[in-house]
């Protein structure tokens, strides 16, 4: 089964940028991400850019309403992801705790609708 | 019918696991279980209970299941499945012809008590999965309406088949945290029957019967587990106690003032033993040292000769392995029995930001306040556990209290 992990935090959550924190959580992803291609689990994964760079846009009657922001007004954003190839729900629970981020924000688990 | 209902009861657990384990679909495994049962209710009525009723059951199940993939609209893409079932058959175990089914049922515990499932999902699935309550009775013991209860079953079911959810004994390094969960859900399902919320029943016994009985399936199942015994234990020195609770009126009895004449003896001496079994295995857990604390009691005279000193130890082992306020606030109360109250009023005001919802909490406060002749105060807060109680027997008991004052 395909599964999503989607990464969130809270922007000012966890290690900061140009810190020896911030440069060891970006080693930690480096193995892990290795990790899964060695277990044959990785599809892909990705980070986003900060959430000040998102826009949100709606069609309504066939009108396009944009904003500046994110979609919600959380403290926890969407700062990245993992696809995975998993068999079964626990083995993608046990790759996404590996994720360096979920020791200070939460990874949502969810499986690809396949048809 | 009673014997009917509890033959079918006995096993519905056992062929529910090997079905789906088979064709690795709750779902259908419990539909065909639900007509084998139905048919089952006709046949047995007319002709008798047959010889060996858990091979009846299954290989009608199995004929249900097989019936039903094949009217299936996807039959093409079942085609799998069919074959499994097929080849699914019982052997003749011994020269009596009593037939054996291997016994999937801890698959599907783990399954069903998976920690991606919400509790109240959970324990809804282990009731109607492996207990075998019709939804409408899962509802009544839990004061739901048949149709929220459906829903919540639905959504389980859906939720272990497109999240994935294998039909699986964890790995060794996750069991033991598996099996919390397992002992979390089995525990919720009797605590609801023993300190019932709301209704018009104090104890709903239903419930505190079927925790028991899935809790002796789980033992039987894994016999080395010192907490599964534990909690085995801490069931049965609970429900022993049953018959003393409440007065003929439905009114809360507080433990010392409990008749120890009515307390289930042989409960007890299952409890103590298991207690002891478990300890003696060196793996101390919360449920063993709740158990251990329950056997004191079960064991002492009357409420005065109880060993509190030992009750307050076992609390600080407690404390020791899980950090709680409840548990706090239980091992003052036993303190109180040896130590003087005007002590113990400073570390009860402590507790009292974190429990300020918690309706025991009040009554102990108020317990104490009385105690020391602070009346004026003690009534203020048998009031506020009035006002926190949900369950009518205790409230009766608190207001009887309050008046007296």
């Amino acid at each position: 089964m395909k599964y999503i992990a989607l990464i969130y935090a809270a922007e000012n959550a966890g290690p900061q940028y140009g810190t020896d924190e911030f440069d060891q959580m970006i080693g930690e992803y480096g193995s892990i991400t290795e990790r899964y291609e060695k277990d044959g689990v990785l599809l892909g994964g990705d980070a986003l850019q900060d959430v000040n760079t998102a826009t949100t846009i709606s069609v309504r009657n066939g009108k396009t309403e944009t904003i500046d922001g994110p979609f919600a007004e959380t403290k926890e954003q969407l700062g990245g992801y993992y696809l995975f190839e998993c068999e079964n729900l626990d083995q993608a629970l046990k790759y996404a705790a590996m994720i360096p981020s979920a020791k200070y924000g939460r990874v949502e688990v969810r499986p690809i609708m396949e048809y | 019918m009673k014997a009917l209902n509890t033959i079918i009861k006995d096993h519905w657990g056992g062929i529910v696991a090997l079905l789906s384990n088979y064709i690795q679909d709750l779902d259908l495994a419990e539909d065909a279980m639900q007509d084998a049962l139905e048919s089952a209710l006709i046949h047995w009525q007319k002709s008798g209970i047959p010889n060996h009723p858990q091979a009846w059951l299954f290989t009608t199940a199995k004929h249900k299941a097989l019936d039903k993939i094949r009217r299936a609209q996807n039959f093409a893409n079942k085609q799998q499945q069919y074959q499994l079932l097929l080849d699914l058959n019982l052997k003749p175990e011994t020269q009596e012809q009593d037939y054996s089914i291997p016994d999937e049922r801890l698959r599907l515990i783990f399954t069903c008590c998976h920690p991606a499932l919400d509790p109240s999902v959970a324990v809804a699935l282990t009731l109607r999965l492996l207990g075998g309550l019709s939804t409408e009775e899962i509802a009544k013991s839990f004061l739901l309406k048949t149709k929220t209860m459906a829903q919540r079953i639905v959504r389980g079911k859906k939720k272990i088949k497109f999240a994935g959810i294998p039909y699986k004994i964890p790995e060794k390094e996750d069991f033991s945290q598996r099996l919390d969960v397992v002992l979390t859900v089995l525990y919720l399902i009797f605590n609801e029957g023993y300190a019932a919320s709301g209704g018009d029943k104090p104890i709903r016994q239903g419930l505190c019967d079927e925790a028991i009985r899935l809790t002796q399936i789980l033992f039987k199942l894994c016999p080395q587990q010192a907490e599964v015994k534990g909690l085995l234990a801490l069931m049965l020195l609970h429900d022993s106690r049953k018959k003393s609770r409440y007065n003929h009126k439905g009114e809360f009895v507080p433990m010392e003032q409990q008749d120890r004449k009515l307390w289930n003896k042989k409960q007890i001496e299952q409890g103590i033993q298991l207690t002891q079994s478990a300890l003696k295995q060196k793996q101390l857990g919360s449920y063993q040292l709740q158990a251990a604390i329950s056997a004191i009691h079960a064991e002492a005279k009357d409420h005065k000769s109880t060993n509190w000193l030992e009750v307050v130890l076992i609390y600080d082992k407690l404390l020791s392995i899980k950090s709680s306020d409840v548990i706090r606030l239980n091992r003052l109360a036993a303190l109180s029995q040896i130590k003087p109250v005007q002590e113990l009023i400073e570390p009860v005001n402590q507790l009292e930001s974190s429990l300020k919802k918690y309706q025991p909490f009040y009554a102990v406060k108020a317990d104490f306040l009385n105690k020391i002749g602070e009346v004026k105060k003690a009534k203020f807060y048998y009031q506020k556990a009035i006002d926190l109680c949900e369950n009518e027997g205790l409230k009766g008991f608190l207001i009887d209290k309050l008046q007296k004052l």
